[in-house]
């Protein structure tokens, strides 16, 4: 299992943090559709962190269940958290200019999504993408 | 600074992104591509995407901007060459790229660009194609 710590400060982290993804997913003979799936979702992620929370790291390691492998990505910031979850998994609704497609689009795009966020103290989002894409 | 290189080709402009854009690199193409279009009064912009392995909704975005500022411009945008694991991904995020024109590669893209300015010019052609009217 290999366990990863990126920091994320600027938008130029961005690609080599999807290389990093891209490898990981190489590693467990993840399929280039699923690959891409999890790295778009994962873009969307740290695009996020950049915009709304000045930056934050993301921790990247391998798991596995019931002889399954996976990628599992966790995304820390600091930043000003999200006062109403809910609303911010709409698709279509941004507090900033976007699409509003980032949240609601990264969690189709995944096995597994989870978020949580305190206002005043930051967001914290886990996703996790099995082999099989399921 | 990096810069994606614009080609002029006849009527149209060709852009081929061969990198993972970043968004300031993406956002320099969007107004590089605008300026030109203007400054060159370009019919079409065809950009091929096929070595991007990455289309996020930033990128998608771009790719409508410069799609709908060519329009305002006179100009039709094909995005060509994506590949089959992005536009699976792109329609699960959500993203449809409305307004975009798409083809399969660049040739069929060209046909497309081709296509779209001929039905403008058709008028014109018949009144000052003095070819025409010696047949």
């Amino acid at each position: 299992m290999t366990k990863d710590t990126m920091q994320i400060v600027r938008e130029q982290d961005v690609v080599p943090f999807r290389n990093r993804v891209r490898e990981m997913c190489t590693k467990i003979g993840m399929s280039l559709v699923n690959q891409t799936k999890l790295i778009t979702a994962a873009s969307e992620l740290v695009r996020n962190m950049l915009k709304y929370a000045n930056g934050g790291k993301v921790i990247m390691e391998t798991v596995s269940k019931n002889a399954q492998a996976g990628i599992r990505l966790v995304f820390t910031d600091e930043g000003p958290g999200i006062a109403d979850i809910q609303q911010a998994m709409r698709d279509g609704f941004s507090t900033g200019k976007s699409l509003g497609l980032g949240l609601p689009g990264a969690k189709r795009l995944v096995s597994d999504f989870d978020i949580k966020s305190t206002p005043g103290e930051g967001t914290t989002v886990t996703i996790i993408h099995w082999k099989n894409g399921r | 600074m990096d810069r994606i290189p614009i080609l002029k080709m006849g009527p149209f402009l060709l852009v081929t992104i061969q990198v993972d854009l970043y968004d300031r690199l993406a956002l320099t193409l969007e107004n590089d591509l605008i300026s030109m279009v203007s400054k060159t009064g370009a019919r079409g912009v065809l950009i091929d995407i096929s070595a991007v392995s990455i289309v996020d909704s930033f990128m998608g975005r771009i790719l409508g901007n410069i799609a709908s500022m060519s329009r305002i411009m006179d100009a039709e945008t094909v995005v060509v060459g994506m590949q089959p694991a992005v536009a699976i991904t792109l329609v699960e995020l959500g993203l449809t790229l409305q307004g975009v024109y798409t083809a399969l590669d660049v040739e069929k893209g060209m046909e497309l660009l081709q296509d779209k300015i001929g039905i403008f010019e058709d008028p014109e052609q018949d009144k000052e194609g003095p070819d025409d009217s010696d047949d």
